[in-house]
């Protein structure tokens, strides 16, 4: 496999141009940045969030009548009934719980992990609900790093600046000052529980600048840091069977009130055995990440296999305001070759590490570290309006890459060694990215909004937190590299702590209700809505549609046989 | 030139796919080529719930066991990474049976001790290999076991730190070992105390533990927005160390 023989003769014309290009960075003449002006002109016209096509508004909830369209596959899940379609049987069982608990997580990444640990650390009991493994989750998948001003030219001052710029000024500040001052804390107390950050001999942590940040300040462990966080916070928990029980494969499909609005625990599915359990607690976190799995607007996506907005959905019934759900992240780089990588991420720690993107002519077309946004935007109107892209055998379009100037630009071995993950990947297919740049075009990555949440992960609903990709606000319209990683340390650890001091406060209930479902069906009906689909989706259906047309007697529910 | 409509996830096929045999476990199934093993077992019209995390290599959920046409050697590759070939032969094994050991890091040290105390099986490897052809990673598995028993601590984290896990070293080991948990133990323990503290970082700790920032944060919440653009369109820039090698800002009142 490889390459085939049109694509590397084109890969000639990077190579060609490659000595000069390094000779100019190394005069510090990278290719210019785009002013704030010229920003938004590209964004508004080559963005895919801001195509009218595949919007629409919402008709129901708490978020209806918002003057905002959002995409349409997130729509039709806000838009359809609960899972729970004999309502009156799980009235019943709901009044009696398979688990009583302190605080029940729900979704075991970052989040929901730091989450866990946090409360447990605060005397709590916990269940930790999630839908795959402990650990299956968009937090194994980060690469390049975690944000955190950590270096003595550096402050969360400008942490503050570079969040909220990259955000268009859309954050709320208050959200953003928890995030930059909690930063060096979460490192702390990331490198306290053995967590390998990459870190010179005498052991200050090294650090790269990510897009549209003005100081280095990407803490990294090769480019497996998300991988490398889920398991040191994965282990932690498992040393503590006493205190805090996952149930994996148990999702949850519906929460769980009491008569006076306050949120009492939620209803789980466990998808191997397809029975219902009830779980009963004194406080709720919701950690169920993004929705990357929607594949907005047709997008592949970077995503794992359960990013498909659950909580987001769960939350909304029970009366919860999203926000930010109208922007959505593409990463600029996702792979467009070989098709068997389609849509997997190529870390922006590529481009912080020297690559360039490059066009079919050999030249460079936009500053590498542009707010992703614009990067992503850049490279659509490179493909598309100005027909310079690279066209693949299966027809897609993209951009090189020119990951060998890392290894020219930082030493040899670089590459192999900081890009590991991706460097074994590409082998598979006989690319050695280290000497051949890469094919990308921008793939669907990250959720920007979600819901509502103040500074400690409070929802609007008592003793409802959330925390992590499922929440929104802190960072705007637009995320920047490496503060999600933070973000899901930082409000998984606010939110363990608040929901403790909530729960050890003592906390009455009234009578377990799901009388918010029955509201949001009525609601439903109303506006003649939610006959054919239902959600949570849980997870996305890839199987043969040939196939399914003739499962006759499978009982089709959702998405889930 | 011609550009495809974005089909998310699906396989983007050209019309003239040719249609090859994989033995699902051992049952034979017809599916386009080109395919991932996944993407093959979707298209035969499974839908996962075990043995599919991440579906970009890197979570370990789903290890395969294959052997392809005329061709005796037992193969192992993740299914979201590794292409379906006419005539394959193969197995997904969702989980691998492991102990984990239960240890307070605050109460450890990384000692052959500790080893000895947690995974005792450690010592019998018998330097047979087969992990390290087993592991789809290409990590050298039988070598950081070896630097593990050696107690170079350092070589065996860093060896194994691109381990995602999946357990199919353990699977194939004759003598028992389970190598992806001990070295998942001997990376914390090398991270926590083997490498040295970011003396820096615990100074910015006391900082702002200190409360040192909430002034100068305050400060951004209460200026206009025009103020707020202002400076982050002036903020001043670092460049890379191999532009200007220890650089230090103008401006150190926010520092
Ligand atoms: C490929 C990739 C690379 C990235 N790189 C970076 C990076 O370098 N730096 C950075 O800062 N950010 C990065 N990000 C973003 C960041 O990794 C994620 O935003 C973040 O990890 C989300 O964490 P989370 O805990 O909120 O959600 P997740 O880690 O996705 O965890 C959510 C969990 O909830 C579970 N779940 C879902 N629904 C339910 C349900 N109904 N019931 C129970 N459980 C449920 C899921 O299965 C999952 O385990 C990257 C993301 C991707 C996809
Ligand atoms: S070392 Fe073992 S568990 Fe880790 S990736 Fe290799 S085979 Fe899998
Ligand atoms: S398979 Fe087991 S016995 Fe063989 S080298 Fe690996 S660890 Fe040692
Ligand atoms: S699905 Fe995660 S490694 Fe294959």
């Amino acid at each position: 496999m490889g390459y085939t023989p049109e694509m590397k003769e084109l890969i000639k014309v990077v190579e060609k141009t490659r000595p000069e290009r390094i000779r100019k960075i190394k005069n510090g003449h990278s290719y210019p940045a785009l002013s704030l002006e010229a920003r938004t002109k590209v964004l508004e016209k080559f963005h895919p969030d801001y195509k009218p096509s595949g919007r629409k508004e919402i008709l129901v909830g708490p978020n209806k009548g918002d003057k905002k369209t959002y995409p349409e596959e997130f729509v039709d899940l806000l838009h359809s009934r609960s899972r729970l379609s004999n309502i009156e049987d799980f009235e019943k069982i709901i009044e009696k719980p398979d688990y009583e608990t302190d605080v029940l997580v729900i979704g075991a990444g970052g989040a929901g992990s730091s989450a866990a640990l946090t409360a447990m650390n605060h005397g709590q009991k916990v269940i930790l609900s999630t839908k795959l493994r402990q650990g299956d989750a968009n937090t194994v998948m980060a690469e390049g790093g975690i944000q955190g001003a950590t270096q003595e030219v550096d402050s969360p001052y400008y942490h503050y600046l570079d969040t909220i710029g990259g955000g268009h000024f859309t954050n709320d500040p208050k959200l953003v000052k928890a995030l930059v001052t909690d930063a060096p804390l979460v490192i702390e107390w990331l490198e306290s529980l053995g967590m390998m950050f990459d870190k010179e001999s005498d052991g200050r942590l090294k650090v790269l600048k990510g897009g549209g940040v003005c100081r280095r300040r990407m803490h990294s462990s090769a480019d497996m840091t998300g991988s490398e966080i889920m398991r040191v916070l994965r282990d932690e928990i498992n040393n503590n069977p006493d205190k805090i029980t996952p149930l994996e494969f148990s999702p949850a499909v519906e929460l769980i009130l009491d008569s006076a609005g306050k949120c009492m625990g939620a209803v789980l599915y466990n998808l191997e055995t397809k029975e219902y359990y009830v779980v009963h607690a004194k406080a709720v976190i919701l950690a169920t990440g993004g929705f990357g799995r929607l594949h907005i607007q047709g997008f592949a996506t970077t995503n794992h296999y359960g990013a498909t907005a659950d909580g987001i959905i769960m939350a909304y019934r029970a009366g919860a305001k999203h926000r930010f759900m109208y922007a959505t992240q593409y990463h600029p780089t996702g792979a467009a070759f070989p098709e068997q990588n389609i849509g997997l991420l190529i870390t922006e720690k590529t481009r912080t590490l020297g690559a360039e993107p490059i066009n079919k002519h050999g030249e460079e077309f936009v500053f590498p570290l542009e707010p992703r946004d614009v990067e992503a935007a850049s490279i659509i109107k490179e493909c598309i309006e100005n027909k310079n892209g690279i066209a693949t055998p299966a027809g897609r379009l993209g951009i090189w890459l020119d990951s060998p100037m890392v290894d020219i630009l930082r030493g040899p071995g670089t590459v192999e060694h900081a890009l590991e993950a991706k460097h074994i990947q590409f082998m598979r297919y006989n690319i050695d990215i280290s000497k051949e740049p890469m094919l990308i075009y921008p793939t669907l990555h990250y959720q920007n909004g979600g819901i509502e949440i103040d500074e400690w992960g409070a929802t609007s609903i008592p003793g409802l937190y959330a925390a992590g990709e499922v929440s929104g606000g802190i960072h705007g319209e637009n995320r920047l590299m490496g503060n999600s990683l933070l973000d899901i340390n930082v409000f998984g650890r606010r939110s363990g702590k608040k929901a403790s001091e909530y729960v050890s406060k003592g906390v009455k209930f009234g009578k377990p209700s799901l009388d918010h479902v029955k509201k949001y069906n009525a609601e439903l009906k109303e506006a003649g809505l939610g006959d054919d689909s239902i959600a949570p989706m849980l997870l996305p259906d890839y199987s043969n549609p040939k196939v399914r047309e003739k499962q006759l007697t499978a009982l089709k529910f959702g998405t889930l046989q | 030139m011609t550009t495809v409509k974005p089909s998310g996830d699906k396989p983007n096929l050209p019309p003239t796919s040719r249609l090859i045999e994989v033995f699902i476990m051992g049952k034979s199934y017809k599916v386009p080529e080109t395919l991932t093993i996944q993407k093959a077992i979707e298209w035969a019209g499974f839908q996962f719930i075990r043995s599919c995390g991440c579906r970009g290599g890197i979570c370990g959920a789903c290890p395969t066991i294959y052997r392809t046409k005329d061709d005796y050697k037992l193969k192992v590759g993740l299914a979201c990474q590794t292409v379906a070939e006419d005539g394959m032969y193969l197995v997904q094994l969702p989980f691998v049976p492991v102990q984990k050991a239960i240890y307070n890091i605050e109460e450890e040290k990384a000692t052959l001790a500790a080893i000895e105390k947690h995974y005792p099986e450690t010592f019998r490897c018998v330097q047979c290999n087969t992990c390290t052809k087993a592991c789809p990673m290409d990590i050298e598995v039988m070598q950081y076991i070896a630097e593990i028993i050696k107690g170079d601590y350092k070589k065996a984290a860093e060896l194994s730190h691109s381990c995602i896990m999946c357990g199919m070293c353990a699977a194939r080991c004759p003598a028992e070992l389970q190598q992806f948990n001990v070295a998942m133990f001997i990376r914390r323990m090398y991270g926590r105390y083997v490498l040295p503290k970011a003396e820096h970082l615990k100074n910015r700790v006391e900082d702002i533990e200190a409360g040192k920032y909430e002034p100068m944060l305050d400060e951004l919440q209460q200026v206009s927005s025009g103020e707020l653009v202002k400076r982050y369109k002036e903020r001043e820039w670092e460049p890379e160390p191999y532009e200007v090698p220890d650089w230090k800002p103008k401006d150190t009142k926010y520092l």
